[in-house]
């Protein structure tokens, strides 16, 4: 290349950003997120023309208000991101993490409401408790896949219903917990709380740490042990595998066992934190609708790459712009304004690799030709080097 | 038999909605795309469906006519957003069910922002009565007129006519004939000179169309001319895919589930009604867990012996031939 070392050329640039693996997902995920923010603002355009453009700039600095809240509310979608994004890598599509992080946070209730523990330890057997509620949650999906081929994706929608009445219903038959005249159940005992991390004016707990601590643990068992090999293996070609002997089907069970423990953690940590914002935790309230915590953690998954260390990113944006999407009610926009936003983001991200190339292609002829005019007048060497 | 025959006359409305809209998730599938997008579909046709009707109530029209326009409406809005799935999975060559997903998340929160900011409220409510309490002449025939001419829907006899149209269309024509062996065999369908992206987007159109007007007709049958963000249209999209693996991909098998989910519905809903199962005491959650369970039940027993077209879900590339 002509162009002297210190400042590589345009070309240059664009040709390693589009080009190293982990840049090349990452521009894609920023592309993805630029059309869902850009959709979102048509909508406020459309919605509200004067308060569009002080409403979207709310959207995006807002969270920055709020740092303490982002990383409270960023838990439990780190946990569901998680256990969806670890069954993408088995190549397994866990729609039902609501189904389980639902079945997370009734099993986290119950311990917190009829077990007499001391409480050094009762919020820990809370946890735990979820834990395993989503683990039987995501078993049995897992199970009907493994030994009967039945479609993951069906069963575990079908599970996030089953699940979502059979909470609501144990719910309200449990007298201890439930009380009748304000349709949702009692604040849970101080015992049964996650320690708050103290910093002032702000709701962020232990949980966030413990988050991080399981997202960086699935990236070591991913990337380091045998089990997340063959895991990756399966996702890949899962023939292949099957002929290199591995054993499959032991290995969709335990992923889905895996995956609805994670999504009861998020359910765990959601109900279980100490919070000043009324009704986000602490209390259920049976209404019947399928938890959207859920939802929002297939989004989680696939903005991270279905990396646990990209999830832990992409947890944490979303978590700000929905801060930023509850301060934009201050100009008469809706929370929900977020939900299309993210919506937008998970369509774009299904095929933004295919859109990022072809934007590439058109940026690398572009750069060319600039290139080619520039260098028609020195030399003509590198135009070859450039073609290609 | 008057209980019986308030079942079935409640059955049937629940059931079209389920038929329509599995039969148009068989378009999309014999066609080669996975459409798990029905769920969005159907509620984004409930909302023009019931945006018209709210915009016509004010004039007096019959309400069976106005029924008929929204029908219309809705069935363009379906298959306007079906457009954004074919897009993404034909032209795009993108995951359909994450694509599904995302067109699923869409909707509710489209419909709620845009309700809270115009009504107000969390969806649309309308005052049309489109309940037919009895058909004239009909009605009075012994036994059937019970059954099939009171206390009904016009969305009832239309969604029979549907069935009929999509069995001929699927069955007869050149057309459906073509669009099957793109869901088996793209390749072999491509050399003979069949345009694969072309009857994609045809397949996943007549889904938009079908899964729109059963939105709407849900939202007429069990809604009561409703809609709302929240509930969207419960899982009946989902519920409408379990009826199409249920009843393996063809039109016939494919109303007889929808009729058996839509009965098992009925019946989780009038419990109250029926002494033999109001004694036995059961909670009435159970009951409305009912649907959700048989589906499983009738995936596991279908899921082995599975006749999905062989296709589905890859997209399709000409290079690879």
């Amino acid at each position: 290349m002509q162009k002297n070392k210190t400042s590589p050329s345009l070309k240059d640039r664009i040709h390693t950003l589009t080009s190293s693996k982990g840049g090349s997902a990452f521009t894609a995920t920023l592309l993805a997120i630029g059309m869902g923010l850009l959709f979102g603002f048509l909508v406020m355009l459309l919605a509200s023309p004067f308060n569009s453009v002080p409403g979207f700039l709310e959207i995006l600095l807002g969270g920055a208000s709020r740092l303490g809240d982002v990383l409270y509310f960023a838990t439990p979608i780190l946990m569901t991101g998680l256990a969806v994004g670890f069954a993408f890598k088995m190549g397994l599509f866990n729609i039902g993490a609501s189904g389980q992080y639902t079945m997370g946070m009734f099993f986290s209730l119950y311990v917190a409401f009829m077990w007499e523990l001391p409480t050094s330890i009762h919020w820990i057997a809370c946890i735990i408790a979820g834990m395993v509620g989503g683990m039987l949650w995501g078993i049995i999906p897992g199970l009907l896949k493994a030994t009967l081929n039945v479609n993951e994706v069906i069963t575990s929608i079908m599970f996030n219903y089953i699940g979502m009445y059979l909470v609501d219903m144990w719910i309200q038959g449990n007298a201890v917990m439930y009380v009748s005249s304000k349709t949702r159940t009692q604040y849970l005992p101080a015992s049964a709380q996650i320690p708050s991390l103290g910093i002032t004016g702000s709701n962020v707990n232990f949980a966030i740490v413990i988050a991080i601590v399981i997202a960086v643990l699935l990236f070591v068992v991913l990337n380091k042990t045998i089990f997340g090999f063959e895991l990756k293996a399966t996702g890949f070609n899962k023939h292949a595998s099957q002929y290199a002997g591995m054993n499959g089907k032991r290995n969709i069970i335990l992923t889905m066992v895996i995956a609805g423990g994670l999504a009861g953690l998020g359910g765990a940590f959601a109900i279980l934190a100490p919070s000043s914002i009324a009704g986000s935790s602490m209390t259920y309230e049976p209404i019947s609708v399928i938890a959207a915590n859920g939802f929002n953690g297939i989004a989680v998954a696939l903005l991270g790459n279905s990396s646990p260390i990209g999830i832990i990113f992409s947890a944490l944006f979303i978590s700000y712009i929905q801060r930023g999407g509850t301060l934009a009610t201050m100009f008469g926009y809706k929370p929900e304004i977020i939900d299309v936003v993210i919506a937008v983001i998970i369509y774009f991200s299904a095929f933004s690799m295919l859109m990022k190339n072809t934007l590439a292609k058109i940026l690398h002829n572009m750069a060319n030709k600039v290139h080619t005019k520039d260098a028609e007048n020195r030399t003509t060497k590198d135009h070859k080097k450039g073609g290609k | 038999m008057d209980t019986f025959y308030y079942l079935i006359q409640n059955t049937l409305p629940v059931a079209i909605p389920l038929l329509l809209v599995a039969l148009g998730g068989m378009f999309s599938e014999r066609s080669g795309i996975i459409n798990i997008a029905l769920e969005g579909i159907m509620l984004f046709g409930a909302f023009f469906g019931c945006l018209t009707v709210y915009g016509l109530q004010t004039f007096s029209i019959n309400g069976q006519v106005i029924l008929l326009i929204a029908m219309l409406v809705a069935a363009i809005g379906g298959i306007l957003y079906s457009l954004l799935l074919s897009f993404a999975a034909i032209n795009m060559r993108a995951d359909q069910t994450i694509v599904g997903t995302a067109l699923n998340m869409l909707v509710p929160a489209f419909i709620l922002l845009f309700a809270k900011m115009t009504f107000n409220s969390d969806g649309i409510t309308t005052n049309v009565n489109f309940y037919i309490k009895e058909v004239p002449v009909l009605s009075k025939i012994p036994v059937l007129g019970d059954l099939f001419f009171q206390k009904t829907y016009i969305t009832v006899y239309i969604g029979f006519l549907f069935l009929a149209i999509a069995m001929i269309i699927f069955y007869t024509t050149r057309f459906g004939i073509r669009l099957r062996a793109c869901g088996e065999h793209p390749h072999a369908a491509d050399s003979v000179g069949i345009n694969v992206y072309f009857m994609r987007y045809m397949g996943v159109g007549l889904s938009g169309f079908l899964g729109g007007i059963g939105g709407f007709f849900y939202s007429v049958g069990v809604m009561d001319g409703n809609v709302n963000g929240h509930t969207g249209v419960a899982g009946f999209g989902f519920l409408a895919l379990a009826v199409m693996i249920f009843g393996q991909w063809k039109p016939g098998r494919i109303m007889v589930a929808a009729v058996f989910f839509a009965f098992l519905r009925t019946l989780a809903y009038s419990v109250a009604l029926i002494p033999f199962l109001n004694n036995l005491d059961i909670n009435q959650t159970y009951y409305k867990m009912l649907p959700y369970i048989a589906t499983m039940i009738a995936l596991i027993f279908t899921s082995k012996k599975s006749r999905a077209p062989k296709a589905e879900g890859i997209p399709y590339d000409k290079s690879n031939r």
